[in-house]
């Protein structure tokens, strides 16, 4: 049966109307107190840690965390910590949660995170539309300096950690790792190229980590339990839990915490309560809108990173799954992506900035019946311009992975509606050719 | 004009907590988008004496953030989401709604934004940066007209609580 393991959301849960207060942090869920045992085990402990605990980054890329620290090259100082909370991944919805609702986790896991990297200077870059979660986000940051958790010689142990909480102002691509380095430099959030990588340069040219807020929230908790406990949680590579947001048709969308390895229909069935309205499903995107599609099919595999990659070409991403009933046409949903790709490209490699307008143009002539049969042929040859052959993994002609996301939709369209498009466009056209011929020969008539 | 004593004790304390001044320029932008309602040609200019840079500069980065509006909005802000889970449950109806309600008002300006990253709520929108949803056409007045009318107490146009420090 269906059920959720609450770890990063357990607290929040359990006090809704004031888990984001210190008192009430320190009072019901030991906040703080996990730094002590941080600070006993030693920086390299921790890193070893939390490499046992096979944790992943829970922002998209599900890259190794213990083995992202691991790579800050010996000796070379200052480093900078920096939290992504970002969050502009369509349907996803998780850390805007976390940070509203549980900040003093999300600056424990600062603390301990920037110890054992050795940082002495650390950043929250939060989304800028997140009104309520900066004000408490800041607040929790407020409180952790007034009680000696920030700033120097942390709990007379002689390290020094100031925290800043930085707002962004509406972009998408600032989420982007090296986008949000330059975006926290004061300029536009274009994406750099790597190598170098942020552990080598990143901010200010210097070793950086960049995490994911739910990735930084989860550490306190591997710390108190050990990598052992975390890692005993999941299926295969894919250990503990994610918070998965679902959305669209289902009877109740929202955030639900589970152990990896869980099958898509338990979540969306079990927990979020299936279809509304008695409609059937027609596709859902299981990761965010970078995403390939799946179909109703592939409801019984298991939340796997590593299976969803190489068994269903798409990815877990930043854990966002939109359902999509019936009465929905697929090439609308495409469009809107598209007109988001097309809004949010930052203009920096040509092959994205040109092609993500092109693919929402044409996109915009089908879904409102001017279109040609050749078209999603047409569309998939701008995006070979954009992600060479077509296929997952997807190989890229651009710095990030804004460029191949444009075309995740367009290849899902090809890959489960080819037949139905087609027809659809050939109808379209016949239709128009038509009414071409009435106003012709009403022409002539004249 | 410059930045008041005031504004340049704020702007000082911003940008002491940063290794390298210019990465205040956000901030500082969200600053001067306070106090004028929107990023006026005398705000850029405020933010680049002060941080050393040239308005060109200043500029070029405030206007690839749809947070800056770089023309005079009003007072309230309207973001309403149509991405993927708002265009399913109805987030375009809704947008279309509210902008003939107020194609014509001067201080409700209503926009189209990407996911706001609230979508249990779709179709959602926000006001001045607080969420609102699920909202039909008719509710979303009815709540605009509340903050017009001050009986819900708006944030400042950049997203600010009246009063805050942050």
């Amino acid at each position: 049966m269906a059920h959720e393991t609450p770890v990063v959301t357990k607290f929040l849960r359990e006090r809704p109307d004031d888990s984001w207060q210190f008192e009430t942090a320190r009072a019901f869920n030991a906040a703080y107190t996990r730094i002590e045992k941080a600070f006993s085990m030693g920086a390299e402990a921790i890193v070893e840690e939390v490499q046992k605990s096979g944790l992943r980054g829970k922002g998209g890329a599900g890259f190794g965390t213990g083995q992202k620290w691991s790579f800050l090259p010996k000796g070379v100082f200052p480093r900078y910590l920096c939290v992504n909370g970002d969050e502009g991944e369509p349907a996803t919805f998780k850390d805007h949660m976390l940070v509203e609702r549980d900040p003093h986790q999300l600056v424990e896991g600062v603390i301990i995170t920037a110890y054992a990297i050795q940082a002495n200077h650390a950043f929250i870059y939060l989304r800028g539309e997140f009104g309520l979660g900066t004000e408490r986000l800041q607040q929790a940051i407020d409180d952790a300096y007034t009680h000696g958790f920030l700033g120097k010689n942390i709990g007379g142990s002689g390290f020094d950690l100031e925290l800043v909480l930085h707002r962004g102002a509406g972009c998408y691509i600032a989420g982007d790792e090296t986008g949000l380095l330059s975006s926290l430099e004061g300029e536009r959030a274009m994406p750099r190229i790597k190598p170098p990588f942020p552990a080598a340069q990143g901010l200010y040219a210097a070793p950086t980590v960049v995490n994911n807020v739910e990735t930084i929230s989860t550490i306190p908790h591997i710390i108190a339990h050990g990598g052992d406990w975390y890692a005993g949680m999941g299926v295969n590579r894919s250990t503990g839990t994610r918070i998965f947001s679902v959305s669209g048709h289902v009877q109740r969308p929202g955030n639900y915490e589970i152990e990896l390895g869980m099958t898509f229909r338990d979540l969306i069935e079990g927990l979020a309560g299936g279809m509304r309205d008695d409609r059937r499903m027609k596709f859902f995107i299981p990761g965010g809108a970078s995403a390939p599609w799946l179909l109703p099919e592939h409801l019984d595999s298991p939340l796997d990173m590593d299976y969803a990659g190489a068994e269903l070409r798409t990815m877990l991403g930043s854990g966002a799954i939109t359902v999509f009933d019936e009465t929905v046409d697929p090439l609308l949903v495409s469009w809107r992506l598209a007109k988001f790709y097309a809004h949010e490209s930052c203009g920096k490699c040509t092959p994205c900035r040109e092609g993500s307008s092109w693919i929402e143009k044409v996109l915009y002539r089908m879904v409102n019946g001017r279109g040609r049969p050749e078209d999603l042929d047409l569309l998939l040859s701008f995006g070979n311009n954009i992600v060479p052959g077509l296929n997952a993994p997807f190989a890229q002609t651009t710095i990030c992975a804004l460029g191949p996301s444009t075309m995740s939709h367009v290849v899902s369209l090809d890959r489960w509606f080819r037949e139905e498009i087609i027809e659809r466009l050939e109808r379209d056209t016949a239709r128009r050719r038509s009414l071409e011929i009435v106003s012709v020969s009403a022409g002539a008539g004249s | 004009m410059s930045f008041s004593a005031t504004e340049r004790r704020r702007a000082e304390h911003i940008t002491a907590q940063y290794p390298q001044s210019r990465s205040a320029t956000l901030p500082l932008l969200h600053m001067v988008q306070d106090r004028d309602g929107w990023v006026s040609p005398q705000g850029i200019e405020d933010v680049a004496e002060f941080l050393g840079l040239t308005p060109a500069i200043v500029l070029g980065t405030c206007s690839f953030y749809t947070m800056f509006k770089t023309a005079p909005v009003g007072r309230l802000v309207v973001s309403v989401c149509t991405n993927i889970a708002c265009l399913v449950n109805g987030g375009p109806d809704l947008f279309e709604h509210l902008r003939r309600e107020y194609a014509h008002s001067d201080d409700v300006y209503v926009e189209e934004v990407e996911c706001l990253a609230a979508c249990d709520l779709a179709p959602v929108l926000q006001v001045n940066y607080e969420f609102h949803g699920p909202l039909t056409g008719e509710t979303a007045v009815a709540l605009i007209e509340r903050y017009r009318a001050g009986e819900l107490k708006a944030r400042t146009i950049s997203g600010t609580r009246q009063g805050s420090d942050h």
